[in-house]
């Protein structure tokens, strides 16, 4: 078997395992971790041959005469299924820790559900064509479904169907029109370097389309299409921290990505994208202001997430091929960043069952690993040398100015403020301001050790990307190089 | 002489003898043997026929009853379209009737079972018989055939109203046959002939006179009242939720369907294309009722408190992307018309099976069969987890979810809208599918999140109901994503009537 096919066969063997393992919890969780090991050391084969310019494949059947679910390994894909892979194994060890250490219920149904979605995630990574890539972005959002309505209360029922809603509806809506519509002017729905519409077509048609896409993708979270991720924040805190900081959203905005630089190709869009960038410029100044009025740690995070993903799709709309390169590299940078505060987050909760940021005056000095790691995953997003953070954002900040779009430079700017305003007075709180009386008669420690070695994985890992971004960069360089 | 060449005879006659059988026989159990195994049969002949018109010069298989050859005896005839049509009706019946068996256990008195299998095998014989014949006059003697047990089939229904409903549906398709019968008439009066083919060609030298364009007036409503066109649906809501729940499961596969096959045949190879496209505004009034039954009954499907009643309205409401697609005059749009037949029959098929297993799941040992009402299906999850897994998986094909039955079909709809340049129809059918998005999750938060009453244990419906119900679920998964047969077919079948029809 190849590489590419046991991406797919692990994870559905590993769910298959899960179940039949669901009484004996050690042996679940155990079957979790190797599967989580084991995907991505198979992740890791497919590296090698991508670098060195190589782009293996794979069909699996003709779904419609002419039309494959298909796969086809490129940089970006490439670079989105390491993550997404990479970070689930820390992202199980910190499943561990949560789920037990808050007793959750039916936790075979969230593993099953966790290994699906990540299956789901890497069949959007590696799609080879558009039809594979809405087939499985239909799935995931299905698969993640029961996650993020785990608890079973109103209160999730509530979310999880504005959850389904936004995503079901936009896709339905927006993203299928748009790819029947692909595959009727061009006959085709395969990912192309330099795009697959025929060449003169309309400008307005090619607005119009795109449009079609970009909120199509509602998992790229662009307003007015945000609501779910906020909604979706009543999931346990692992799926807050993977799916809705990782996988999903990263499936969304790399699906933007993906099509921008595949399906439209950077020469058609010419001109096509100011509303694009006007809009995501829009999404991230606005989100950031949500944000900052947000009391409740996860909501203030999610709000945050919707903000960072638009940075992503207002790179992809520069069409530069420096923008784009930007856009790649701060999937990556994003990633490690967001789970980073995602699993502080629910560290605080474990530990201290705080859920808001006014209730955090400090908790750094019973917390410390914990908040430090708050402050490096903070620190990386607002953009501060050494953290991972800066080197994506200064290539987006580097091609708006070159390419004279003083706007999104002026975004760029005033968001990075705004971040600022809305996590330091976290870091101020949690390490300068002294506990208040009644927290002084509920001690708490750490959060069990699984999560603290989570989160501080994570942590060193956006310390890392900066120092180590060459590999990075020579990955996602052949996205622009034609 | 070989058994094969008497496929055509064999797929009506050997369910037309089950029927009588089934009555001389007066015992519930050898009944369902008899029937079943006709049914059966009858499912082989369909696969064979398939497989002949295949290899039938020109695709198609033209059999003369009694020798007699056509057009002055009955004719036969087997196209690629009639084909598709039979192994659905007839395979349906063959999964349809083994889940019998436990199901009508409850839900009809014990001395009327042999009555349900005969009742079931004359519906089985008519829907064979108006698909595969290929003449006027036979058309409509099957129609009344498969009415008329219909009818009965639907009062066997547990809960008084069947009897109502039965009524109602006898009055509006007896209205129906009437019009078809009208219709059938004109024709005969204007060509003096009864076979399709015949008739076909006599009418392309007079087909702008009058009374051939009443004649097609006639044909399409009596045949739009038979497949519930919106606003000529009343009849079926109260029959689906009444009719006992196999009945229900077979008829909203098949019934309707049939229906439609009439109409696309009078339509394309009868009156032609020209006629019906060009010559009356025909397509525009049919766009309309289709886009008005899409949102409508969809719209209505959503405030229906009773599951079964709101799968009736469901069933109205995909109809309209069947007659959205005819509307078209392309081959994408026959196509999509053609998929959706196949397609929407196994989804709704699989959900009315699996309520059927609901409803015993429901029952208090004993006591009368409850109606499925949303109130009585909180936490069924946990009771039923394979029959309402079974609901959620065949819904999304409602909603048209890539990997499903339904969103294949739906993909060609789309695309036919584009080619017409219709795009704004394109937004339509979009916008209706979030209404079943609605009403299938309004079943999903219900029996899944809603805590079920206490003391309650877990129950699954028994397994020679389950096993048919989820057979039918596999295969709207399986031609989700395998689409070699029913595209194939589809398609083939869609480019045999426009190349006749033209």
């Amino acid at each position: 078997m190849t590489a590419l096919q046991l991406a797919f066969v692990i994870p559905l063997l590993g769910a298959v395992g899960i179940v039949l393992a669901g009484r004996s919890p050690n042996l679940r969780e155990s079957i979790t971790l190797a599967t989580a090991v084991l995907l991505f050391g198979t992740v890791l084969q497919l590296l090698e041959p991508v670098l060195a310019g190589a782009r293996p494949e794979l069909v699996l059947f003709e779904i419609l005469p002419g039309l494959n679910i298909a796969f086809k390994v490129e940089p970006l894909g490439m670079l989105f299924g390491l993550i997404a892979s990479g970070l689930w194994i820390v992202n199980s060890v910190y499943s561990i820790g949560y789920m037990r250490g808050n007793d959750e219920k039916n936790q075979t149904r969230f593993y099953v559900c966790f290994a699906l979605s990540l299956a789901s995630a890497l069949a959007i990574a590696f799609a080879g064509n558009l039809l594979t890539l809405f087939l499985f972005y239909e799935v995931l959002t299905l698969m993640t479904y029961p996650l993020v309505t785990h608890a079973g209360t109103d209160k999730a029922r509530a979310g999880g169907r504005t959850y389904l809603a936004i995503l079901m509806g936009t896709s339905i809506l927006f993203l299928l029109p748009a790819v029947i519509y692909v595959w009727h002017v061009a006959g085709t729905t395969d990912f192309t370097a330099g795009g697959i519409l025929p060449a003169g077509m309309d400008s307005g048609l090619v607005s119009v389309l795109l449009a079609l896409f970009m909120f199509g993708i509602g998992k790229a979270a662009l307003m007015p299409f945000h609501r779910w991720l906020p909604a979706a924040m009543v999931a346990p805190t692992p799926v807050s921290a993977l799916l809705h900081a990782v996988a999903v959203v990263k499936a969304g905005v790399f699906s933007v990505v993906k099509v921008v630089v595949y399906v439209f190709g950077l020469d058609q869009l010419t001109g096509a994208t100011d509303w694009l960038i006007a809009i995501s410029g829009f999404t991230i100044v606005a989100a950031s202001i949500v944000a900052l009025h947000a009391d409740n740690l996860k909501r203030r995070l999610a709000y945050s997430t919707v903000s960072q993903l638009s940075y992503i799709v207002l790179a992809a709309a520069l069409i530069a091929p420096l923008s784009i390169v930007g856009a790649a590299l701060h999937i990556a940078t994003h990633a490690f960043a967001k789970i980073t505060l995602f699993f502080t987050a629910g560290a605080i909760y474990t530990a201290a069952h705080k859920t808001e940021v006014s209730q955090l005056d400090g908790i750094g000095k019973r917390m410390p690993w914990t908040m430090a790691a708050f402050t490096i995953g903070a620190l990386s997003l607002i953009g501060i040398p050494p953290l991972a953070g800066f080197v994506s954002k200064w290539f987006i900040l580097m091609s708006a100015a070159e390419g004279g779009h003083f706007l999104a430079v002026a975004v760029l700017i005033v968001s990075t403020l705004l971040n600022a305003a809305y996590f330091l007075p976290i870091v101020h709180a949690a390490f300068f301001k002294p506990l208040s009386a009644e927290d002084e008669h509920h001690p708490h420690g750490e959060a069990p050790l699984p999560m603290v070695l989570a989160l501080m994985t994570t942590a060193i890992g956006t310390i890392a990307l900066f120092f180590f971004s060459a590999p990075l960069l020579r990955l996602v360089q052949p996205l622009v190089a034609s | 002489m070989s058994l094969v060449l008497h496929l055509p005879a064999l797929q009506v006659v050997l369910p037309l003898i089950s029927a009588p059988l089934a009555v001389l026989l007066r015992h519930g159990g050898v009944a369902f043997a008899v029937v079943t195994a006709a049914a059966w049969a009858a499912f082989a002949c369909a696969i064979g026929l398939w497989l002949q018109v295949g290899q039938a010069e020109g695709g198609v298989i033209s059999y003369h009853i009694g020798s007699w050859p056509p057009p002055w005896g009955i004719e036969y005839r087997v196209d690629r379209l009639a084909s598709f049509v039979l192994l659905l009706v007839s395979g349906m019946a063959a999964l349809v009737l083994p889940y019998s068996r436990a199901s009508i256990e409850r839900e009809i008195p014990r001395e009327l079972h042999y009555l349900y299998y005969a009742m079931f095998g004359l519906c089985l014989t008519g829907l064979l018989g108006i698909t595969i014949t290929g003449d006027a006059f036979n058309i409509f003697v099957f129609l009344e055939i498969s009415s008329l047990s219909t009818y009965v089939l639907i009062a066997l229904g547990r809960d008084r109203r069947a009897l109502a409903a039965a009524y109602r549906y006898l009055i509006m398709g007896s209205i129906g046959a009437t019009f078809i019968v009208i219709g059938i008439g004109f024709l005969y009066l204007m060509t003096g002939t009864l076979n399709l083919v015949d008739m076909a060609e006599r009418l392309r030298t007079i087909e702008s006179s009058r009374p051939v364009l009443a004649a097609l007036a006639f044909i399409t409503v009596g045949v739009s009242l038979k497949l519930a066109l919106f606003p000529l649906h009343q009849w079926l809501p109260n029959a689906y939720t009444y009719a006992p729940s196999a009945a229900t499961a077979f008829l909203a596969a098949t019934a309707t369907k049939v229906s439609v096959y009439v109409l696309i045949r009078f339509w394309f190879s009868v009156f032609g294309e020209s006629l019906v496209f060009h010559k009356l505004p025909l397509p525009q009034i049919l766009l309309l009722l289709s886009l008005a039954a899409m949102f409508a009954a969809s719209f209505t499907a959503i405030f229906q408190d009773n599951l079964k009643r709101l799968f009736a309205y469901s069933s109205v409401g995909q109809m309209g992307y069947i007659t959205l697609g005819m509307s078209f005059d392309s081959v994408n749009g026959l196509d999509a018309a053609i998929l959706h037949l196949f397609n929407h029959g196994i989804t709704k098929a699989a959900i009315f099976l699996l309520i059927g297993g609901l409803v015993l799941g429901l029952a208090k040992p004993g006591a009368v069969l409850p109606t499925p009402t949303f109130d009585r299906l909180a936490g069924l999850a946990k009771r039923m987890p394979f029959t309402c897994f079974g609901i959620v998986l065949a819904g999304l094909s409602l909603i048209g979810v890539p990997g499903t039955a339904g969103f294949i079909s739906k993909w060609y709809l789309i695309l036919a809208a584009m080619e017409a340049g219709k795009f704004w129809i394109v937004g339509a059918i979009l916008l209706s599918s979030l209404l079943a998005v609605v009403y299938v999750w309004r079943f999903v938060e219900v029996a899944y999140f809603k805590p079920a009453p206490e003391g309650s244990v877990r129950q699954e419906a028994p397994l020679s109901m389950l096993i048919p119900a989820w057979l039918l679920v596999i295969g709207t998964i399986w031609f989700g994503l395998d689409t070699s047969f029913t595209v194939g077919t589809a398609t083939e079948a869609a480019l045999q009537l426009v190349r006749v029809g033209k």
